[in-house]
């Protein structure tokens, strides 16, 4: 029995403590962007923003999330019960498990795979299917619409954005997260891969459908696109999966482009402990300046058609990312600088 | 099961292709109050959309028929609810015809001033508005910023925000209080600012640009023959506007300039009603420049009410008093139709008068009914998303739509 729970007892603590020192943090970080999403538009907008509920308003997100707890869950009468359920809580959970592949540091990360990027790209390829079985099961034309759009806008930018990650492959020579950081040591990918990393930037804008490609939920034409029908909890878990899903983003964007924990010109006056907390700051500091972009974006750029959108994706972003992973591949092997080949 | 073994049935030469239908509206973000819009849709493509009206309708015009000529007033300003003041201007103007009087020059100057300060007020949340429909959040609060200070000379001037019933046949209600016209003034030195911030977020956005160039173009004849009028029929090119073509009260004195758009698109008629804010601030410039004294309302003493003064010492004047304000004037038969250049454009009155103290008839005529009859004719063929934008582009109200 000793013998049981040292093999198998023990590493089953410690990674569900290892699970919930990710979650915990990221459902609070969640709560927060919601936060500073409103603090941030309000600001540009010349309001003040939330600043009732508890000192500056900071409570606000905490008195949000019981209000929608609170709530009574209505299943419209023609709704598909089991997939309108099964719809939010998919979302939600994908929004959680792609953390179990992102590096905070060297060595602080869950599951150090050697796929990393593959995984962290079929988790967000799967997204899409929580929003079409919402739009689905809803039985109802504003959330059809909906789900039909955003089947074909995340479906359109995945191809670009995978083109994107295959020139920083290429670079690298690893599909390991933490690999893929510590290459950027001499130079962040961002600067070399400057238009890559703008179409990352912009793809990872319509993947998580926020503005200007957030007619998935085009409040003007589909009112909440996808999920009008739904309310309490199961609205709550969509806003997460949502709000999770735009952190996430950034931590990809961080790690691909930004150097991920690397803090700039490799200042590290600190060792040890110490020393990860400094490598964490710089994580996080990143990913908050590109959330921040994300909001500045919403606050000032109007709305994209359907169609120009469409357009945008296949027509401008695929053949550039296309070239220019042609281009970065050509002289990665002119110069002989592809990873394994010297 | 079929003749040829398939579980499929053969299509029938009958069997059509149904078109989606959408309920648009009347509870909808986008449906600026209640529209409520049946579209017919070929996926994202609009092939037909049908304008609902009447939900909003309050039978305005068969209530003014009980009420006494000043006892309507009130109704003008709940039509268009964006633009009160220059709906009870149209009202005065018809009754001072049918009654054959001419207000005094401070009074004329005053409403023309005012009549400025309400096209701006309704073109900034016209603008915003339409920049919120197709996707810009911000503009909405900087202009509701602006309108916020505009309101507050109407709460000045009126003692409402809103529904202010300051015009009155004969005059206006009250002199404007001391000191207003230097903050109007203070308040025309920082606007321009304002405007051009906005058009900066606005005007040479592509994602804009993108979704409003081409987009529900009108020619100038179809503006015509659909009855369009204001910023609808500038924008297509014709430059009509009343304040010029049949200029009424002080505005023949003003020297401003007609806007037109070239394509007749969404982003001319916004390009046009920018202009036209600018404008107006020109005018109020000169309203307040010229600004004449003397009396605020006619002295007649059977349109308009005496002072309190004169009540507690002239016999006279208590008579009048009482008899305006229990039977009102009595206005000649007769019958005019009057119409102003409302911010959305030609608000017109149509009063019959039989002698009595109340109106015999009065039609209204609302220039956002004719844009709404146009609305199918301009979506058709284009996508869900640009209806809305054609919509926010017509700048409709249903106060005024549905009366």
């Amino acid at each position: 029995m000793a013998d049981f729970l040292r093999n198998f007892g023990l590493p089953t603590v410690i990674l569900v403590a290892e699970i919930l020192a990710i979650i915990v943090p990221l459902l609070l970080a969640v709560a927060y962007l919601t936060f500073a999403e409103r603090k941030v538009l309000a600001a540009a907008q010349l309001r003040k923003g939330p600043n009732v509920v508890g000192p500056f308003g900071l409570f606000q997100p905490l008195a949000d999330g019981l209000k929608l707890l609170m709530k009574e869950t209505v299943i419209p009468t023609g709704a598909n019960r089991g997939v309108f359920i099964a719809a939010p809580i998919l979302t939600f959970v994908l929004s959680l498990i792609a953390w179990a592949v992102i590096p905070f540091d060297d060595g602080m990360v869950i599951a150090n795979i050697n796929v990393g990027i593959l995984y962290l790209f079929a988790i967000s390829s799967l997204g899409v299917y929580g929003i079409i079985m919402a739009g689905w099961s809803s039985n109802s034309k504003y959330a059809f619409l909906g789900a039909l759009r955003a089947a074909a806008q995340m479906v359109s930018y995945e191809v670009s954005m995978g083109f994107v990650m295959v020139s920083v492959l290429l670079c690298v020579g690893s599909l390991n997260l933490s690999a893929i950081v510590e290459a950027q040591r001499t130079v962040w990918f961002a600067l070399p891969l400057l238009p890559m990393f703008i179409v990352f930037f912009i793809s990872t804008l319509a993947e998580t459908n926020r503005s200007p490609f957030d007619l998935v939920e085009g409040e003007s034409e589909l009112v909440a696109g996808f999920f009008v029908e739904y309310s309490s909890m199961t609205f709550a878990l969509f806003y997460l999966g949502e709000y999770a899903n735009m952190i996430l983003m950034s931590a990809m964007t961080t790690v691909l482009f930004l150097g991920g924990w690397l803090a700039p010109f490799g200042w590290m006056p600190f060792t040890g402990a110490l020393g990860h907390v400094w490598s964490m700051f710089w994580f996080f500091a990143k990913i908050a300046f590109v959330l921040f972009c994300f909001l500045w974006v919403r606050a000032t750029m109007p709305r994209f058609r359907y169609d120009q959108l469409m357009r945008l994706g296949w027509k401008v972003f695929l053949p550039l990312s296309l070239f220019w992973l042609v281009a970065t591949a050509g002289f990665l092997v002119t110069f002989g600088l592809l990873p394994g080949q010297g | 099961m079929s003749a040829d073994g398939s579980d499929v049935p053969a299509p029938s030469a009958d069997a059509l292709i149904k078109s989606f239908t959408m309920n648009f509206g009347p509870q909808h973000p986008a449906a600026h109050g209640v529209l409520r819009l049946v579209l017919e849709m070929d996926g994202e493509v609009v092939e037909r959309a049908d304008p609902h009206i009447g939900l909003l309708h309050r039978g305005t015009e068969k209530l003014i028929e009980y009420k006494t000529f000043l006892q309507a007033v009130p109704y003008f300003d709940r039509l268009d609810y964006v633009s009160p003041m220059c709906q009870e201007h149209a009202y005065a103007l018809a009754v001072e015809k049918l009654l054959g009087i001419d207000p005094p020059p401070r009074a004329k100057m005053i409403r023309v001033l005012f009549s400025e300060i309400t096209r701006i007020l309704n073109h900034l949340l016209n603008l915003t508005a339409f920049a919120l429909d197709v996707g810009a959040i911000t503009p909405l609060l900087w202009g509701f910023e602006e309108r916020e200070k505009l309101m507050e000379f109407y709460e000045r001037v009126s003692g409402a925000r809103l529904h202010s019933a300051y015009f009155r046949p004969g005059g206006v209600q009250q002199d404007m209080p001391a000191g207003m016209m230097d903050d109007i003034s203070g308040f025309i030195d920082q606007f321009p600012a304002r405007i051009d911030d906005l058009e900066h977020l606005l005007t040479e956005n592509r994602i804009f640009k993108q979704r409003t160039v081409d987009i529900g173009i009108v020619s100038a004849k179809d503006a015509l023959d659909w009855g369009f009028s204001g910023p609808m029929l500038r924008g297509s090119g014709v430059p009509w506007d009343l304040r010029k073509a049949q200029p009424y009260d002080s505005y023949e004195e003003m020297d401003f300039d007609i806007p037109i758009g070239k394509n007749g698109d969404c982003w001319d008629r916004y390009l046009v009603r920018f202009e036209e804010m600018r404008q107006s601030l020109r005018i109020m410039k000169q309203a307040i420049e010229k600004m004449p004294g003397g009396p605020v309302r006619i002295n007649d003493r059977k349109v308009m009410p005496p002072s309190r003064g004169e009540m507690k010492n002239s016999m006279e004047a208590l008579i009048h008093h009482f008899k305006l304000y229990t039977e009102g004037y009595h206005v000649p038969a007769g019958e005019t139709y009057t119409a102003v250049e409302a911010p959305k454009g030609e608000f017109g009155v149509y009063l019959v008068a039989d002698g009595g103290n109340k109106p015999y008839r009065c039609k209204i005529r609302a220039p956002g009914f004719a844009f709404l009859q146009g609305l199918d004719y301009m979506s058709r063929g284009h996508m869900l998303a640009d209806v809305v934008a054609i919509i926010g582009s017509m700048d409709i109200v249903f106060g005024e739509v549905d009366r």
